[in-house]
């Protein structure tokens, strides 16, 4: 159980290079797996790629094999993919239906797509909406919420569609540090008590460092580093990728450099 | 199925009050289909009969509408922002109509006539009653509402989708623009002053905009793939409008109507 992606490679329509691969990644039911990397380095695809998006949907050209519950992604129709594998982009604004009045109503656009029964729409929404945190905003107009806010209401509509797996492209991008709090206690909750398996693309390490079982870096559309993500963010070469090392990797080797002891007393009140 | 009996399925199956939204009073609890059919006959009527019992006729019946439904204060908004282009029609028709030869009085060259004063106040009538005819369906018909009955007599989710969207889009687009302008206005763009100024200003404007919307097209599509939008079968209605006896009275009604004033006018019994 788990999405594999094995050899892959993965080239745009019209394009004549691959932007992607080769690449081999497991991200398996509750284990949060990193992605970081500078600017076209790859990753946005890789979330396409794994969702099954890509090409299914928007064309382009893949080798190698995506496989969810080791099911070919490539045979999976969008609404099927939709709920095994959850995706939730940058801009909360583009995932919003923009057709209803309500939190609880834009919930439930995913279940009704799919033409579930009322009473089964509603147990998915209250639980959608307690999963991610927000069950006070139920009532509220969609358009009319902060970014933080906004992020968690398309993370829930997508929760809705109850995925075994959620692919998160910088789903903090746009957010303050308040939002960005609210969005990764909500995965760490997700994480807990789903069990989902997430792949987790984000700038902010300090989001990786907090809920990242394991991280990989893309560089130019190919992994060159991974392991756990303790390891990987604590990486010497990961300024040189283009990837800011966490807020407490700074600070341990700015401590050091001047020459000062990193203490056990230190690390834990960077914890 | 009744509008009561709608709530309580609605109540069982565990849907909050906000999703339901009762209707409040006689004339928001109509079906949308019966208010647009309405709508149509006083438009009709407005239009068809002649003089001044057409217009005055319409326009007392939505004025009375509008004060038991609660939305004088809203038609009146509607009615002071079709302003400029009531004196518009006002001053072309009090001076330059044509053959027009019963002047009030002459003032130099410019010379309004009674036949203009008169042509221009049935013609902003007609105007008023055409545009209050649409506001007052729009003011009582909440948009899923209106996409919820069109969906149960036939209509898919796409174009349900397109409408709602494109209602909502505009508040949206008129947001964008506010914000855009702004922008473009703290780097140095002249939005006040002579008129070329302004036009000139609309470059940097409009394509913003305009590109900005297109950009959100992929990434909107792709949101939507990944929550079911494009699975099979019917889409669950969280609600539908009730459609009472009366509903389809009126509308049979309505159509009776319609036929029959422009039976009349045909025929010649109308002027």
């Amino acid at each position: 159980m788990a999405i594999e992606l094995g050899s892959v490679r993965y080239r745009y329509a019209g394009s004549a290079s691959s932007v992607l691969g080769p690449i081999d990644l497991r991200v398996e039911p509750g284990r949060v797996v990193g992605v970081a990397g500078a600017n076209e380095s790859g990753k946005s695809t890789l979330c396409l790629v794994a969702a099954g998006l890509a090409p299914g949907v928007i064309g382009g050209r893949l080798e190698g094999s995506v496989r969810i519950d080791g099911v070919d992604a490539a045979t999976l129709r969008p609404h099927e993919l939709a709920q095994r594998c959850g995706l939730l982009f940058q801009h909360a604004s583009t995932q919003l239906s923009h057709t209803t009045a309500t939190v609880f109503e834009e919930v439930a656009f995913g279940p009704c797509n799919l033409g579930l029964p009322v009473a089964e729409v509603v147990t998915r929404v209250w639980w959608a909406l307690r999963t991610a945190g927000i069950e006070p905003l139920a009532s509220r107009d969609p358009a009319r919420l902060s970014g933080g806010q906004g992020q968690l209401v398309a993370l829930a509509s997508v929760l809705a569609l109850r995925p075994r797996y959620l692919i998160l492209d910088e789903p903090t991008s746009e957010l303050d540090p308040a939002g960005t709090q609210l969005v990764a206690e909500a995965l760490e909750r997700i994480v807990r008590e789903t069990g989902a398996g997430i792949l987790l693309v984000e700038h902010k390490t300090d989001v990786l460092a907090r809920i990242a079982d394991e991280v990989v870096v893309l560089d130019h559309g190919a992994v060159v580093l991974s392991g756990s993500a303790a390891a990987v963010l604590a990486d010497p070469r990961l300024a040189e990728l283009g990837v800011e090392p966490p807020a407490g990797v700074r600070l341990e080797r700015a401590v050091r450099a001047s020459g000062l002891e990193w203490s056990a007393e230190l690390e834990e009140a960077v914890e | 199925m009744t509008l009561s009996s709608v709530a309580s399925a609605a109540v069982i199956s565990g849907l909050p009050d906000y999703v339901i939204r009762e209707p409040r009073g006689f004339y928001h609890s109509l079906n949308p289909a019966t208010k647009l059919s309405v709508a149509a006959l006083e438009v009709v009527a407005a239009f068809v009969i002649p003089g001044w019992l057409g217009p005055g006729l319409v326009i007392a019946v939505l004025l009375a509408t509008a004060a038991a439904s609660r939305t004088l204060r809203g038609l009146m908004v509607i009615g002071l922002a079709a302003l400029p282009l009531v004196v518009s029609i006002m001053v072309v028709n009090l001076f330059v109509l044509p053959g027009a030869s019963d002047p009030i009085v002459r003032i130099g060259p410019l010379a309004p006539t009674w036949s203009g004063l008169w042509f221009g106040l049935m013609t902003t009538a007609r105007l008023l009653a055409f545009s209050s005819a649409v506001a007052l369906a729009y003011m009582t018909t909440p948009i899923d509402d209106l996409l919820a009955d069109l969906a149960r007599r036939g209509l898919g989710r796409r174009g349900m989708f397109v409408i709602g969207a494109a209602v909502q889009m505009v508040p949206r687009t008129i947001e964008r623009v506010g914000e855009i302008t702004d922008a473009q206005r703290a780097r140095g763009m002249d939005t006040e002053g002579r008129i070329w100024r302004r036009a000139r200003g609309l470059v940097p404007l409009a394509a913003p905009v305009v590109f900005g919307a297109l950009a959100e097209v992929e990434e909107r599509t792709m949101a939507l793939e990944a929550r079911g939008f494009t699975a099979p079968g019917r889409q669950t209605l969280l609600r539908v409008p009730a459609d009472r006896s009366i509903d389809r009275a009126l509308r049979w009604l309505a159509l009776a109507g319609v036929v029959a004033v422009a039976a009349l006018r045909l025929a010649g019994r109308m002027g």
